[in-house]
């Protein structure tokens, strides 16, 4: 007897959705390991995280207030990522989607709420999205790696926010904070009740299910699929890859931008630096963990999030919070390593039958 | 400007362009072997972090430089199973590690975190030719390590064009099923070149913590790391162009420092922003000089299949 791996022909829906929970566990456990050989409790580690996002009111509040920019910035890297458009430049986009939705109260303050929220809202789309165009255009005019010149945007795009709230954009009465001043109430999202929790929630629903029969019904998103697998077969289709990858990179940053709007607007309440702690990275690894699924990268979100406000949680234990940044390297490590299993499957054969079939 | 102060800028160049030229080189010998890793930056971090940590325990800057290079190559094998044996995205994969990278540097560096190393690289003039006019103090009035990229280089260069195994290298990143067919081990010599680069980058890192710096600070890279990735594509993987490449961003840097200390208004965010910038430019410089086609390596990404020969 020997075990094979051998490709299996059609994809099974038990194993596509078995095998990236599976290697979810295996990284807990590989963290695990690693938190015992530098003298730490995983127990301990992992149930302080447990509790910190889900034990109370203020920790479920907490989670749902992270997964909200998590999941946004994730559904704009998913359309791009369909069409292996690898923008990686969610962490720019929501930056400048923030500081362009921004421009609003800061120059009309006195706009009455049903005017303002939607006009921070379009501006959030065009300042994430015309960033993302840019990256988009360098790589239709030029063949510039979107990759690099996406990563290379967000550093730019965080240094351009930095720049405005220590200058033209400082509260005069701030006490020299680099902070802009405080929004008016009519610029702030509403919230649940007490709760920080707020209505950015609505947003991530309502883009969710639109993606979702974008992806699945439309032209568009089919189109968008066959360039990603096969942009030879989407060329001889006579599908436009050049305005398919501008209008992708408009959108894709559009969503990022959105989540920085809905990050300014109600949890920081002004702009400031260091408005987001990473969340245009960590959403890669959950738009890729959902496999693009607009409707699972919800969920995945949801899982990030919870060890986000854990990762909190850990510095009271001494241990950085970046600790959760390692955890979801991790996972990422075991799911894109997990993949291969989901193409194959494994077959028990007979010593000699193995050997004939290499 | 005065000739003083030109020396000064160029030297500065030298030693901030090195951490780049060390990731750059590491880099350029994975993507050689039709191995795209893009976790170079957060292979800089462990790198740091481990051979600062290492060096301040032990002592010893170069135990330092060891252990990073170890934990380079650690992190790089990482990446080689994935992507070579299990034949992942090397996109995601190398994203995988890039972050990764970011948080376990932090999580073992906490501790670190503001110290001084009692030894650091010191500068160390070499008799004679430092007392060249001008290249003199500038290329050799440098530590020890700048003068092991500059050895690293000449050998890079001198493996990948003169030597056989060099060809090899080369083949494999081009028609890895050729070399495959006259009985060489595609997956085992990618194995050794991704954790060859991955060793690199650690170096990198650890001339960051250990000469340049030097401390250990949470993400001290500031994306050098993707700078490297990018130094690569537009040196056309050659190691002399990256190295010149290298200079030039090291060039940046230092320009925006002595900027500030003649006491030009320019906004330090701005000039933060000027490397990235420059990044992006430069890339488009190169890509229309050779109107879009960069002769990348033809294998490069494309992860090898026997069963797809």
């Amino acid at each position: 007897m020997r075990i094979k791996l051998q490709k299996s022909l059609a994809p099974n829906l038990v194993s596509q959705t078995l095998i990236p929970i599976v290697a979810i566990l295996a990284s807990l456990f590989f963290c695990a390991i690693f938190f015992v050989l530098t003298g730490r409790d995983p127990v301990e580690v992992y149930s302080a995280m447990f509790l910190g996002a889900l034990g109370s009111e203020y920790g479920i509040s907490e989670t749902f207030v992270k997964m909200i920019p998590l999941a946004l910035c994730g559904l704009g890297i998913a359309v791009a990522f369909r069409m292996h458009l690898w923008n990686i430049g969610a962490e720019g986009q929501f930056y400048m989607g923030a500081c362009a939705a921004t421009w609003i109260p800061l120059s009309f303050p006195n706009l009455p709420f049903m005017l303002m929220i939607p006009t921070m809202i379009i501006m959030g789309a065009l300042g994430g999205g015309l960033w993302g165009l840019l990256a988009g255009w360098f790589k239709t005019k030029w063949q510039v790696d979107e990759i690099i010149s996406t990563l290379m945007m967000n550093y730019i795009g965080i240094l351009w926010v930095d720049f405005l709230v220590y200058g033209a954009w400082r509260d005069p009465n701030g006490k020299n904070f680099p902070l802009t001043a405080a929004f008016p109430q009519s610029a702030m999202l509403p919230t649940f009740g007490s709760l920080r929790v707020h209505y950015g929630i609505f947003f991530v629903l309502l883009i969710a299910a639109v993606l979702w029969i974008i992806f699945k019904k439309s032209k568009w998103g089919y189109e968008t699929l066959v360039i990603g697998s096969n942009p030879v077969a989407a060329r001889y289709a006579g599908i436009n890859i050049k305005s398919n990858v501008l209008l992708t990179m408009f959108i894709s940053g559009a969503l990022c931008g959105i989540a920085g709007m809905v990050e300014v607007s109600v949890v920081v309440g002004k702009l400031q630096p260091g408005i987001s702690p990473g969340y245009g990275y960590t959403a890669i690894i959950v738009a890729w963990l959902a496999r693009l699924h607009p409707i699972a990268i919800i969920g995945v979100a949801f899982l990030f999030a919870i060890i986000h406000v854990g990762g909190f949680m850990l510095q009271t234990m001494g241990m950085p919070s970046a600790t959760a940044t390692m955890l979801q390297g991790a996972m990422l490590f075991f799911v894109v390593g997990s993949e291969i299993l989901t193409k194959y499957e494994i077959k028990f054969t007979s010593s000699k039958e193995g050997e004939k079939n290499e | 400007m005065n000739e003083t102060l030109l020396i000064s800028i160029l030297a500065a160049s030298i030693t901030a362009g090195t951490p780049i030229l060390f990731a750059a080189l590491g880099e350029l010998i994975t993507e050689r072997a039709g191995i795209t890793n893009l976790g170079v930056d957060g292979m800089m971090l462990v790198g740091a972090a481990t051979g600062f940590m290492a060096s301040v325990t032990f002592h010893s800057p170069w135990l330092g430089v060891g252990v990073a290079l170890f934990a380079g190559a650690l992190m790089a094998l990482i990446h080689a199973y994935l992507t070579i044996t299990l034949r992942a995205n090397q996109v995601v994969s190398g994203l995988a590690l890039a972050l990764f990278g970011s948080g376990l540097s932090s999580y073992l560096g906490k501790a670190y975190v503001g110290m001084r190393p009692e030894q650091t690289f010191e500068k160390l003039p070499i008799p004679f030719l430092s007392k060249i006019p001008i290249i003199g103090p500038v290329l050799f009035k440098q530590d020890a390590l700048v003068y092991l990229s500059y050895a690293l280089v000449l050998l890079a260069a001198f493996y990948l064009y003169k030597t056989r195994a060099g060809l090899f290298l080369r083949a494999l990143g081009e028609n890895p099923a050729a070399l495959d067919a006259v009985g060489i081990n595609v997956f085992g010599l990618r194995y050794i070149y991704v954790v060859i680069g991955g060793a690199l980058a650690g170096l990198g890192g650890a001339y960051l913590s250990l000469a340049y710096a030097p401390c250990w600070l949470e993400n001290m890279t500031a994306g050098r790391g993707w700078i490297a990735v990018a130094l690569v594509i537009f040196a056309l993987w050659d190691p002399w162009r990256a190295l010149a490449g290298s200079y030039l961003f090291g060039g940046i840097d230092a320009l925006g420092f002595h900027l500030q200390v003649l006491g030009i208004p320019v906004s330090i965010f701005i000039l933060n922003m000027l490397p990235y910038i420059f990044t992006i430019l430069v890339l488009i410089l190169v890509l229309i000089k050779r109107g879009g086609r960069l002769a990348a390596p033809q294998s490069l990404g494309v992860p090898y299949d026997r069963e797809e020969r």
